[in-house]
């Protein structure tokens, strides 16, 4: 077998992938989309959002830790799997506090532009409301922790790239939440600074930098301008 | 150092010093670090930090995953009541409100004088001898109003539990009915001796011949599981124990290793020997700590036999010895992936599978993952040989099983029974009238109604890890489901987005039902949060998550009937609900502070 001439097919499509990728690395690689919001190329997989879910022959797996293999039949953009996703989105915006309108993230927000691609019309569900800080003590960035989905890039990315662990989770289950590394448990008595890759990684609004507020006006934002799906990740207008 | 972390030095260099300042220890560091203050304290966070060289942000993560460890100051006596459907049974509600009002405490907060705190904690494992609960992390059980009034006392009396009457930490075994394993007499050496005689390769056929399959649950083939792992490559291998047994209703596991702990550290040493493993790992739950000191002096009169330690029984090639880890109140640590994460000092959540344990388990090495009954039942096998134990039981389940049973019934206790035991038999057994319903396997397992008491216990029919716990017609079988999705939002991990949120919405949802505001849409619901939960959930807990409320839903469906009480979607929200915190500020209750009930029954 000629492990370069590897091929799976999504939705009918064949694509080719190499040995130790997952599904959803050989889709992208083939720009193809395949909805996700914990996965970004540069990082580990870490499989916890599970909005990637796929039919890999017949089988349900999150696609962005699932090993392609040679010959899979993997299933993505059907109605059934679409409403799955569509419920998983829901569940995140009630488990948080999400106010788009008011958030400077607004447009080039992963979870508002995963939103809109799968067509979600409303929270669904009870909203939690849940009593979560504003830390605004670091001179350059602030975190608007409501709006946290736990999808931990911010923790790999502080571990893995700048080798600082400024961020981890803590709690459990429903209690779960990202913390800083400070005994004062604010990010300005952390040595997190804006040139590191956490400051860059957070999918929706809650690592976000001071005093630039709307500089790129609503409407004009990456999402605004061509739904998730036709943007190469993770292209975002830096604001 | 610091002037705030050297005070910690003094209780923390020990500590340090005895789990070499290795952060694989961190979990065992910080239970016992936190016997000092009662919580752990933020200076001693920094000092552990400074010494471990390891990130805080990490070690608080690890401190807030545990129910069991405490960032905030707890009261003197920590009283956990054991909040089990069993527990419930037996009135712990009313016995601790009989406790806070006694004390003056609030559950769920410390009183004001730090002198205690109340509240409820998952299943403890004693349902057969219960209501119980924990005190400071020991466990008192056969609950009483008189019992709680003693207990009252002696805390406002300020009383050290090390000096409170020996008959409140009395814990019986309760076995009923004994079998090919409780019945065996085993000899310390025994079975690895014939080991030794036969061979590694002999013995691993003997396991594989018995057909013994995972007696935790899954029912994985053992011989399989023990071939996988010796063959895979690695710098070196690790036998686990898994004694975390947190699946409310489980506690045979207790008793084997009250009773039996020979039979379950030799399958373990056994398993070593065929494997290739130099070091093994009992993960106990916090709830079992008082067994500690006693497993401790189990292993160290093995060490003295020498049927632990270096050249054991002589064999030069061969050494291994066992240590014992504790769990700090996670049922998501009993999953194996996250029973490692945890043993390696961390946060328990469930890995990415595969790979398996067998290929990469602890520090990634090949790791053996069992049930402590199912190493036990390896002794056994061992000792006499494989096709005796295949001999026994159904062709697909051979062997025995223990039951924990609990519940309604006059009986409670072990149960060691065959394979293809009937339902009926068991009730019959343990004195069970007028049953409506058994949980057999815990939350995660079959709701059992009378038209099926016939059915078997065995892999291909009724599958379970012990629990069996027995609902007679007094009971509200839509209470019970709503306790088991309780216990399954509070164990959730948090990894994944189905569970962590689903199973809180669940939970929700049957509160809901439970204050009078359910309809028929609820259960279109409930539907779809099973769908995805069972479809897209990480592991074991989220799939299972939604079992209860199906099973109950499809076999007492008048239990529902009767909360389904609008033809249409009623919000949960109550809006006079939602006064009550104003009317407790200004002190009123009369009819103009509440509002008129919109959600009234029509
Ligand atoms: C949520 C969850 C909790 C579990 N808890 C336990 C447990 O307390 N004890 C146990 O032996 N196995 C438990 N298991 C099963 C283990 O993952 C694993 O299959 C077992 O320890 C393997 O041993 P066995 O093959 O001897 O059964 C649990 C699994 C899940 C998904
Ligand atoms: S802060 Fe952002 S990057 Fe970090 S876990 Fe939350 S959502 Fe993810
Ligand atoms: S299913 Fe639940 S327990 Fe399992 S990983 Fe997901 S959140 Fe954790
Ligand atoms: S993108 Fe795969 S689970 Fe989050």
């Amino acid at each position: 077998m000629n492990p370069d001439k590897q091929t799976f097919t999504l939705d009918g499509k064949t694509i080719p992938f190499c040995n130790g990728q997952t599904i959803i690395q050989a889709a992208m690689d083939a720009g193809e989309y395949i909805p996700h919001l914990c996965f970004n190329p540069e990082f580990k997989p870490h499989g916890s959002c599970k909005l990637c879910t796929v039919k890999a022959d017949g089988r349900t797996t999150a696609s962005c830790t699932q090993f392609a293999q040679d010959g899979m039949v993997v299933e993505s953009n059907t109605k059934e799997i679409n409403d799955e996703r569509r419920v998983l989105l829901q569940m995140l915006f009630v488990e948080g506090n999400h106010f788009c309108p008011s958030c400077e993230k607004s447009g080039n927000c992963q979870l508002q532009a995963t939103a809109y691609e799968l067509n979600m019309m409303s929270p669904h569900f009870d909203q939690f409301f849940p009593d979560r800080p504003l830390d605004a003590s670091h001179p350059e960035y602030f975190l608007d922790l409501n709006r946290c989905i736990l999808c931990s890039l911010c923790v790999r990315a502080s571990r893995d790239v700048d080798g600082k662990n400024v961020f981890a989770l803590s709690g459990r289950g429903i209690k779960s939440h990202v913390i800083v590394n400070a005994q004062s448990g604010q990010l300005g008595d952390t040595d997190f600074a804006g040139d590191d890759k956490a400051a860059q990684v957070c999918p929706v609004g809650v690592i976000l930098k001071k005093r630039v507020g709307f500089s790129v006006p609503i409407g004009k934002r990456s999402f605004d301008e061509q739904p998730i799906s036709a943007t190469p990740h993770p292209v975002v207008k830096e604001a | 150092m610091t002037i705030q972390t050297r005070s910690h030095a003094g209780y923390l260099d020990p500590i340090l010093v005895k789990h070499q300042h290795n952060p694989n220890n961190l979990l065992q560091i910080l239970i016992e670090a936190q016997q000092h203050y009662g919580h752990i304290h933020t200076d001693a966070i920094a000092h552990l930090s400074e010494q471990l060289q390891f990130p805080r942000s990490k070690i608080e993560g690890v401190v807030g995953f545990y129910s069991f460890l405490y960032l905030k100051p707890q009261g003197e006596y920590r009283v956990l009541f054991s909040d089990n459907i069993t527990d419930r049974m037996l009135g712990n509600m009313d016995l601790m409100e009989r406790m806070c009002a006694q004390l003056w405490v609030e559950s769920g907060k410390v009183s004001e004088d730090g002198l205690l705190s109340i509240n409820t904690t998952s299943c403890t494992g004693m349902c057969d001898q219960g209501p119980a609960l924990l005190v400071n992390n020991i466990a008192i059980n056969h609950l009483s109003p008189e019992r709680v009034n003693a207990i009252s006392e002696l805390i406002r009396e300020r009383v050290p539990v090390s000096s409170w009457p020996a008959e409140f930490f009395a814990i019986q075994d309760n076995i009923r009915r004994k079998d090919i394993l409780l019945d065996s007499h085993f000899q310390p050496g025994s079975a690895l001796s014939v080991l030794f005689r036969s061979g590694a390769q002999r013995g691993l056929d003997e396991i594989k011949a018995s057909r013994l399959r995972g007696r935790g649950g899954a029912g994985f083939s053992t011989g399989m599981k023990w071939e996988f792992c010796r063959d895979a490559v690695g710098d070196a291998h690790y036998v686990v124990c898994n004694a975390d047994e947190g699946e409310p209703g489980t506690f045979k596991d207790r008793v084997l290793l009250n009773g039996y702990a020979d039979m379950v550290f030799e399958g373990m040493t056994a398993c070593a020997r065929i494997i290739g493993a130099k070091k093994g790992f009992l993960y106990l739950r916090g709830e079992y700590v008082y067994l500690r000191e006693h497993l401790q002096a189990v292993l160290q009169r093995r060490r003295q036999q020498s049927l632990l330690g270096q050249c054991i029984l002589g064999n030069d090639d061969f050494s291994f010895d066992i240590e014992i880890h504790l769990g700090a109140g996670a049922y998501i640590c009993g999953e194996e992936s996250a029973l490692i994460e945890s043993l390696e000092g961390k946060r328990g959540t469930p890995r990415n599978r595969p790979p398996f344990p067998v290929t990469n388990g602890y520090l990634d090495q090949p790791t053996v993952v069992n049930n402590v009954e199912t190493f036990a039942a390896a002794s056994l096998i061992l000792l006499n040989d494989g096709a005796w134990y295949a001999g026994i039981g159904t062709a697909t389940s051979s062997g025995t099983k223990i039951l924990s049973v609990s519940g309604d019934c006059q009986r409670p206790g072990l149960y060691e029974y065959p394979f293809g035991v009937t339902v009926a038999e068991v009730l019959e057994d343990c004195g069970a009238r007028n049953t409506q319903a058994v949980q057999i396997s815990g939350p995660s397992g079959m709701c059992i109604s009378q038209a099926e008491f016939g059915r078997r216990i065995a892999f291909d029919d009724i599958p379970t890890a012990g629990a069996f716990m027995i609902f007679d017609q007094r009971r509200d079988m839509f209470e019970v489901a709503r306790n088991f999705v309780r216990f399954f939002a509070h164990e959730s991990c948090g990894f994944c987005t189905p569970c962590r949120v689903g199973t809180s919405l669940l939970s929700n949802m049957m509160d809901k039902l439970a204050n009078g505001h359910g309809s028929p849409y609820d259960f279109s619901e409930i539907e779809k949060l099973n769908v995805i939960l069972q479809s897209t959930s990480h592991c074991g807990l989220g799939h299972s998550a939604c079992n209860p409320v199906l099973d109950t839903i499809k076999k007492f469906r008048s239990a529902y009937e009767k909360r389904m009480i609008h033809e249409d979607f009623v919000p949960a929200f109550d809006l006079d609900f939602a006064l009550t915190q104003a009317r407790q500020m200004t002190g009123r209750d009369d009819s103009s502070a509440h509002l008129e009930r919109l959600n009234e029954p029509r």
